[in-house]
């Protein structure tokens, strides 16, 4: 399979990456680790007439302890989160969720820009960074904005991005003593999730005070329960609060799942998340 | 042909330059640009890691990166791995411990093998099976494959020891 004719760009900066994109209109794509763009260029779904590849951007490849939140380069891939002393500390959901992206080619590749940037609910940091209501940051021509997790998904493949911004970094808080858990339910290893439930967890005598719960592939964005968040709030129990996960969701049916399924599985893989959370 | 760019890559440790297309895939370079049709194709859709490759010691897929996004780097393909006619220990434990039956994944395999020894001598069965996991073999069932990366291990381990007495 061979992709359609572009022009090739290398962006010696993101200034530079965002002059070039101005210089192509919308006709022009990022390319990042290029493990969701290429794909879609080998079967023609994508056939953009220019890349602008940011894949050489050292300065956007880090983990930085920035305080009271850890900063993550958006060109930073997979592979290197996932091992990373700091956020394994600090905020380990990221750095276990990312090794569970995918096989280790993928995780060598796949950035955590791209993984947000894309905007594809079947993904799994975008509802980790969800739950965490994690900061992005974008540049543009205008200079540079902060773009809160919960306003950024806004359909599928469809994110708050214009045409000439570039993700340039994710900010997630320090989870300090709060458990966690993210569960994926995936019919072989290396497969997407059917279902994934992202739990932060702040305890409260032993037992849940107030939890964030996001879902993947329950709906055509990344998704917050609202439905579950409140059942635990009014004093539910994890079991019980679980059986609330369908609620509000709307999932496709595809050959991992159908709707219902999904939202069966939602109900027994958020109770999952929610014991994992507090064992932690 | 239009907008075509010059690209100089390092495969196996000897440079090659040439002028590609920006759309040119990495394996097809490999194997159509080169002639080192050792890298296989097998899904072409970045599902079966026939078409490993290392990049800068690295594992990638080679059907999911475009030429250019390896212009000056270094890269290892599976005609890379014999040095001055002697096999490497990875090849030698998949011929030791029937690692392969038709031989399709094997290329991706043994470079998956060689770079994960590169990181741990000495792996467990578990740490070979995660280190193969994205990759298929419709053959052998696995477990030969995973012996043969251990046998290979021990051989360089062993090598080691030897050439320190
Ligand atoms: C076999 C396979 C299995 C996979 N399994 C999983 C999985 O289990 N879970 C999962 O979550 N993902 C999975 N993925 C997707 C993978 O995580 C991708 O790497 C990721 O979705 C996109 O990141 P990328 O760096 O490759 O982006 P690219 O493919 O380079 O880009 C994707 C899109 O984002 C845009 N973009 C990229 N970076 C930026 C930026 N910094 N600013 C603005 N726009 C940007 C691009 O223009 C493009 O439109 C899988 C992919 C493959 C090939
Ligand atoms: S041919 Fe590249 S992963 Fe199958
Ligand atoms: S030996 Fe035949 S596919 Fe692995």
């Amino acid at each position: 399979m061979i992709p359609a004719q572009f022009d090739y760009e290398l962006a010696t900066s993101a200034d530079h990456a965002i002059e070039l994109l101005g210089g192509y209109g919308d006709e022009a794509k990022l390319l990042a680790g290029g493990h969701s763009l290429l794909p879609l260029m080998k079967l023609r779904f994508a056939t953009p007439t220019a890349l602008v590849d940011i894949g050489r951007l050292e300065d956007l490849k880090y983990v930085r302890d920035a305080g009271d939140h850890m900063a993550i380069g958006a060109l930073t891939v997979y592979e290197d989160v996932h091992f990373n002393e700091d956020l394994i500390r600090e905020c380990p959901i990221v750095a276990h969720t990312a090794g569970d992206v995918g096989d280790p080619q993928v995780r060598h590749r796949g950035t955590m820009g791209g993984s947000i940037a894309h905007g594809d609910p079947a993904s799994d940091i975008p509802t980790v960074m969800l739950a965490l209501d994690a900061t992005f940051v974008v540049r543009g021509p205008g200079g540079e904005r902060e773009v809160a997790a919960s306003d950024f998904f806004k359909g599928t493949f469809e994110t708050d991005l214009a045409v000439d911004e570039i993700l340039t970094e994710l900010r997630v808080p320090k989870l300090g003593g709060a458990g966690w858990s993210y569960q994926k339910f995936h019919h072989r290893a290396q497969d997407w999730a059917t279902v994934g439930v992202a739990a932060v967890v702040q305890r409260s005598n032993g037992d849940v005070g107030s939890a964030a719960i996001a879902f993947t592939s329950m709906n055509d964005t990344p998704m917050r329960s609202h439905a579950v968040e409140q059942a635990l709030a009014s004093g539910e129990d994890p079991a019980s609060a679980s059986q609330h996960a369908g609620e509000g969701t709307n999932p496709v049916s595809d050959p991992l799942g159908t709707a219902e399924y999904r939202r069966a599985m939602a109900v027994v893989f958020t109770r999952r998340a929610l014991e994992e959370a507090l064992s932690r | 042909m239009a907008n075509e760019t010059t690209i100089s890559i390092t495969v196996n440790g000897r440079e090659r330059s040439s002028e590609v297309e920006p759309r040119m895939l990495l394996v097809h370079w490999l194997r159509e640009g080169l002639g080192l049709t050792g890298t296989h194709i097998g899904c072409d859709t970045t599902s079966c890691g026939a078409c490993t490759v290392l990049l800068d010691g690295t594992p990638v897929k080679s059907c999911t990166m475009f030429a250019v996004q390896a212009d000056g780097r270094a890269l290892t393909t599976v005609e890379g791995l014999q040095q001055n006619g002697k096999l490497h220990a990875i090849q030698e434990g998949f011929k030791e411990e029937h690692g392969l039956q038709c031989g399709f994944c094997t290329p991706g395999m043994m470079l998956l093998g060689a770079a994960l020894l590169e990181d741990n001598p000495n792996p467990s069965e578990k740490d070979v099976r995660w280190a193969i996991s994205g990759n298929l073999c419709r053959c052998t069932g696995y477990q030969n494959i995973v012996k043969a990366v251990q046998y290979a291990g021990q051989k360089i381990e062993s090598e080691r020891s030897g050439a320190q007495a």
